[in-house]
């Protein structure tokens, strides 16, 4: 019986990126039992931070060799330079978490299980960003979502942290919920899991107007909207990402919202290219109401973590621009600002971590004040991570929002390159507002001390994350074109 | 070597000097020093160039192509035409003085403020020669972040206020422009301003002239400019009224005007109308306003309006007094906002009411105030009656009115600047001005004279400029038979 059950040939060679971060967490896992604990912390971190590295290496000689993409293991997973490129920006998330991470002051004894979890997230991205079925799909999201929960909820001595794991774990799984009905539906239209036959199918069986179609595709949007924290599938962000412990909330920003908007974009173009019409209006009115949203409630924020959760969405928004624009401009748009929007991403919550652990409570912008003269490089850094977040040159930042509002005119849409340069606008607001409270107030109107009296500890491992992004925002600025290559390169296995 | 590197390394040498004050651990003399000396490198680099220049060329000179990004045609293109070579001579004796004040003045965290000032210097700089639109468009933003800081960091009480309502005035200007950058050079194919064609698009137009009207600035969008004129340090202050506004002026000329034709001729008397508006109610404003810098800040409102109106009088007059107008208006303004700083470290104020009567044994102080101001007021004879005359003359021939308004200005601006020195040197002595307070100190005049000397030389000679600004086919036909083709 067995034997006539054909089985598929497997491309390891195209699974070795979450192969290597399913290793790295496996190794941890053993670490968790038998390295002593003194030694847990470093020993954990570097076998995470190989994964990554090796799971970044991996992406970029898959990159390499996979001009032409194509599906492999039975077409579950499509082998492509799309794949790759997301893959790399996540494992370098990653990597910078747990630069991030390091010096988290967290209780010991799960710290092993912490870095497991945190490479299976980054494993279940990787195999996430190169599926190309409903089915792996699915199974993409939840495995990197089930990770992600439990790391939210990891630091039961940080206020919040369990009640973030838990309305991410429900909200989370309404969204899942929600794509895999989607699924469910879109399968039930058309007989078919895999996305290009998927479109076959309805092309030749006339199902554009299909109305089980149109549910699925909704549903399935409304899903991964959840992920990327769109509006109006937003409202778990800002709480998640501040009741989370940061480097967690770091590693989710960049990396999360990197895979759901390149499966967004597998999954509309590929799948559903003669619903073109309708889901780019959705999407284009999804991106405006993440930028509304966005945008107007991080203005009234005290936190600067969750004012950098609605500066999320608002940057979902953006995004969805460029997925909207259903173009190979705006292919390349996304591709190219994930790469500065991630490293910004993370630095932001990398230097929203160093104050934390030096005044051991939450930030708000009153606690920013003085810190750009007291740490020059995080201030430096965060006014360089500001700026590209508002768009303004020198940064990646500014790229990225010219090619997606470029790509928006291409379509056609110049209302829309209207909408995203007012939201541009209002979002100056805030994070100049940062820049102001970092240097232009003195601490001691304010009366901030470190908690232990002296100078902050220095974290050599937080501040070479940070500089490693500062080096990625500002050099994505100089070096556009190697890095318009990649994303052309990659947008090119998209049938645009 | 390629003469086009001499226009890069005049962007590329204040931006090293920027970095080398951050990452070097000097001292505070040793900061300032070396900001001073990159800063007269830069016009000993600017004298370079004006010797290497042919004005007799048409075209570009001293440029220098590099594709950026190449798949949207945007590359780092820069290179001088003569009214743009003015305006980097203007910006970088304007900056020099600028850091030497701040040098003699001694400001608090030396290293920060000096890598800004030199920042500010390149991208200003930039923004004179750039010739992409993007990379225009790059360094005219790059130009708000270090201004940003200046104002924020270093200005007066009310700074906070001040720098937010400068950083989103200017900004809603300059996003709209990125709109219009974005659908002139999509639509044209390519970013380059050398090689892309004219457009008629009002809409495109409308986005540039909002940036540029923010940023100069033109009424009635001037609310920012009271406050960041009077909240800066002073040698901010300078640098923003007379360089910063400048490029506003610059990027009406070399965008607006050159790339809109038919927008430029429909939009015309609006533009005209807002400028000889904004002359007579920045006149009117200077000569009620209560403080030294108020008075500058409303004369510099008036001045861009009166540029303004050259410019759009869009004829060789016009367009040659504008350029030499915008070249003595950046050195009479920063002179003036020198000379505030200096009387204000004296008297710790700077309203009127409360001084007088410094020219009593203040020799040196009362002369350079007073040549500055009769500069000011365009006495026959002066760089400015040069300047202000041609415009008038030019835009005589668009409308007589627009030259009866810039007429009436030019007595409002002789009532405004006898009020500023009448109120400062003579009338019986202020109850703010103590005793002691000493004349001007060799360092300030050090800093100032040069200034005041620049303006002499201009005086004796405005054809310097005049004859040197436009030479040849540019835009398609040259500006002369720009002007007469067509704009009505």
């Amino acid at each position: 019986m067995i034997a006539a059950l054909a089985t598929p040939h497997i491309d390891w060679f195209a699974l070795s990126a979450p192969l290597a971060l399913l290793a790295a967490g496996a190794v941890n896992l053993l670490a968790a039992v038998f390295v002593p604990q003194r030694d847990r912390r470093v020993v954990a971190a570097i076998v995470c931070a190989l994964g990554f590295a090796g799971a970044l290496v991996a992406a970029a000689v898959l990159f390499e060799q996979s001009a032409g993409g194509h599906g492999v293991i039975a077409d579950a997973i499509q082998r492509d330079r799309l794949g790759a490129l997301a893959t790399m920006v996540v494992a370098g998330a990653g990597i910078l978490s747990i630069g991030v991470s390091f010096r988290e002051p967290m209780a010991d004894d799960h710290i092993a299980e912490y870095y497991a979890l945190l490479a299976w997230a980054g494993a279940g991205m990787a195999f996430l960003a190169t599926a190309s079925t409903l089915l792996t799909l699915f199974l993409g999201l939840e495995w990197f979502s089930i990770c992600l929960y439990i790391l939210c909820a990891i630091d039961r001595e940080l206020e919040g942290s369990l009640e973030a794991g838990l309305k991410y774990l429900i909200v989370g799984g309404f969204g899942s919920a929600m794509l895999l009905f989607g699924s469910a539906l879109v399968y039930g239209a058309t007989g078919r899991l895999e996305f290009h036959e998927i479109a076959q199918v309805v092309q030749q069986q006339g199902l554009s107007h299909d109305a089980l179609l149109v549910t699925g595709l909704a549903l399935v949007l409304g899903g991964l909207g959840f992920k990327a924290s769109a509006a109006p599938f937003h409202m778990w962000t800002p709480d998640v990402y501040e009741g989370a412990p940061t480097p967690v909330t770091a590693f989710m920003s960049a990396a999360t919202k990197t895979v759901a908007l390149v499966l967004a974009l597998r999954v509309l173009v590929t799948a559903f290219p003669q619903e073109a019409r309708l889901w780019t209006v959705t999407v284009a009115a999804i991106a405006c109401a993440s930028l509304a949203v966005g945008n107007l409630a991080a203005l009234v924020q005290r936190s600067v973590k969750r004012m950098l959760a609605y500066s999320s969405i608002s940057h979902a928004g953006f995004m969805l621009i460029a997925v909207a624009a259903n173009n190979a401009l705006g292919g390349r748009a996304l591709l190219y600002y994930l790469i500065p929007y991630s490293a910004m991403s993370v630095g932001a919550f990398a230097v929203v971590a160093a104050r934390e652990r030096e005044l051991n409570r939450p930030v708000t912008f009153d606690s920013l004040a003085g810190l750009g003269w007291e740490r020059p490089l995080l201030g430096m850094a965060m006014t360089a991570f500001m700026l590209g977040f508002a768009g303004l040159p020198l940064t990646g930042g500014f790229v990225g929002k010219f090619y997606i509002f470029a790509a928006a005119y291409r379509h056609g849409w110049t209302w829309l390159v209207i909408v995203g340069v007012a939201a541009t606008a209002v979002s100056l607001y805030y994070y100049l507002g940062v820049i102001r409270a970092m240097y232009m107030r003195p601490a001691e109107e304010l009366q901030l001390a470190p908690v232990a009296g002296g100078s902050p500890p220095r974290e050599l491992a937080l501040q070479t994350a940070v500089a490693a992004a500062l080096a990625v925002t500002v050099g994505s600025f100089f070096a556009v074109q190697p890095l318009i290559d990649g994303a052309k390169h990659a947008a090119s296995a998209l049938p645009f | 070597m390629n003469a086009g590197w001499l226009t890069t390394s005049l962007i590329l040498l204040p931006v090293a000097g920027a970095l080398a004050v951050w990452v070097l651990p000097l001292r505070p003399f040793a900061v300032g020093s070396t900001a001073m000396l990159v800063a007269l490198a830069e016009v000993a680099l600017w004298i370079d160039a004006v010797a290497r220049f042919d004005f007799d060329r048409t075209g570009l000179q001293l440029d220098q192509q590099q594709s950026w990004f190449s798949d949207l045609n945007v590359s780092y293109h820069v290179g001088l035409y003569g009214f743009s070579l003015w305006l980097v001579g203007l910006t970088v004796v304007v900056l020099a003085a600028a850091t030497g004040y701040a040098f003699w003045a001694g400001r608090e965290r030396p290293r920060a403020y000096y890598g800004l000032m030199l920042l500010l210097t390149g991208a200003i700089v930039g923004v004179f020669v750039a010739q992409d639109l993007l990379l225009f468009y790059v360094f005219w933003e790059a130009m708000l972040i270090p201004l940003y800081f200046l104002v924020g960091v270093w200005g007066g009480a009310g700074r906070l206020r001040a720098t937010l309502l400068f950083v989103i005035y200017t900004m809603a200007g300059s996003l709209l422009m990125l709109a219009s950058v974005i659908v002139l050079g999509i639509s044209q194919g390519t970013f380059d301003l050398v090689g892309s064609g004219s457009s008629g698009s009002d809409w495109i137009f409308l986005g540039f002239v909002a940036a540029f009207a923010v940023k100069a600035p033109l009424f009635p969008l001037h609310a920012w400019l009271p406050e960041a004129y009077r909240e800066s340090p002073p040698e901010v202050a300078a640098v923003l009224s007379g360089v910063v506004s400048k490029a506003a002026a610059y990027g009406f000329l070399r965008i607006a005007i050159s790339k809109f034709p038919e927008p430029v001729s429909d939009f015309r008397t609006p533009i005209l109308v807002l400028a000889a508006c904004g002359l007579v109610y920045g006149s009117l404003l200077a000569f009620r306003a209560p403080d030294l810098r108020g008075v500058i800040a409303y004369s510099s409102l008036a001045q861009l309006g009166l540029i303004t109106l050259g410019l759009f009088a869009v004829n060789d007059l016009g367009l040659n007094g504008a350029v030499l107008q915008m070249v003595n208006h950046g050195l009479i303004s920063a002179t003036l906002f020198l000379l505030a700083g200096g009387i204000e470290r004296r008297a710790a104020t700077g309203e009127l009411g409360r001084l007088g009567g410094m020219a009593r044994g203040r020799p040196a102080l009362a002369t350079v105030l007073m040549t500055t101001g009769v500069f000011a007021l365009a006495v026959p004879g002066s760089a400015a009656f040069a300047g202000e005359f041609a415009i008038l003359a030019g835009v005589f021939q668009t409308g007589w009115g627009y030259a009866v308004v810039g007429a009436i200005a030019i007595v409002l601006a002789a009532m405004y600047m006898l009020r500023l020195i009448s109120a400062v040197l003579h009338q019986s002595q202020g109850t703010a001005v103590p005793d002691a307070a000493l004349d001007l100190r060799p360092a300030e005049l050090g800093i100032v004279v040069p200034l005041v000397a620049i303006l002499l030389v201009l005086s004796a000679w405005p054809a310097a400029i005049t004859d040197r600004s436009f030479a040849g086919p540019f835009p398609s036909g040259g500006w002369t038979s720009y002007a007469q083709k067509g704009v009505p």
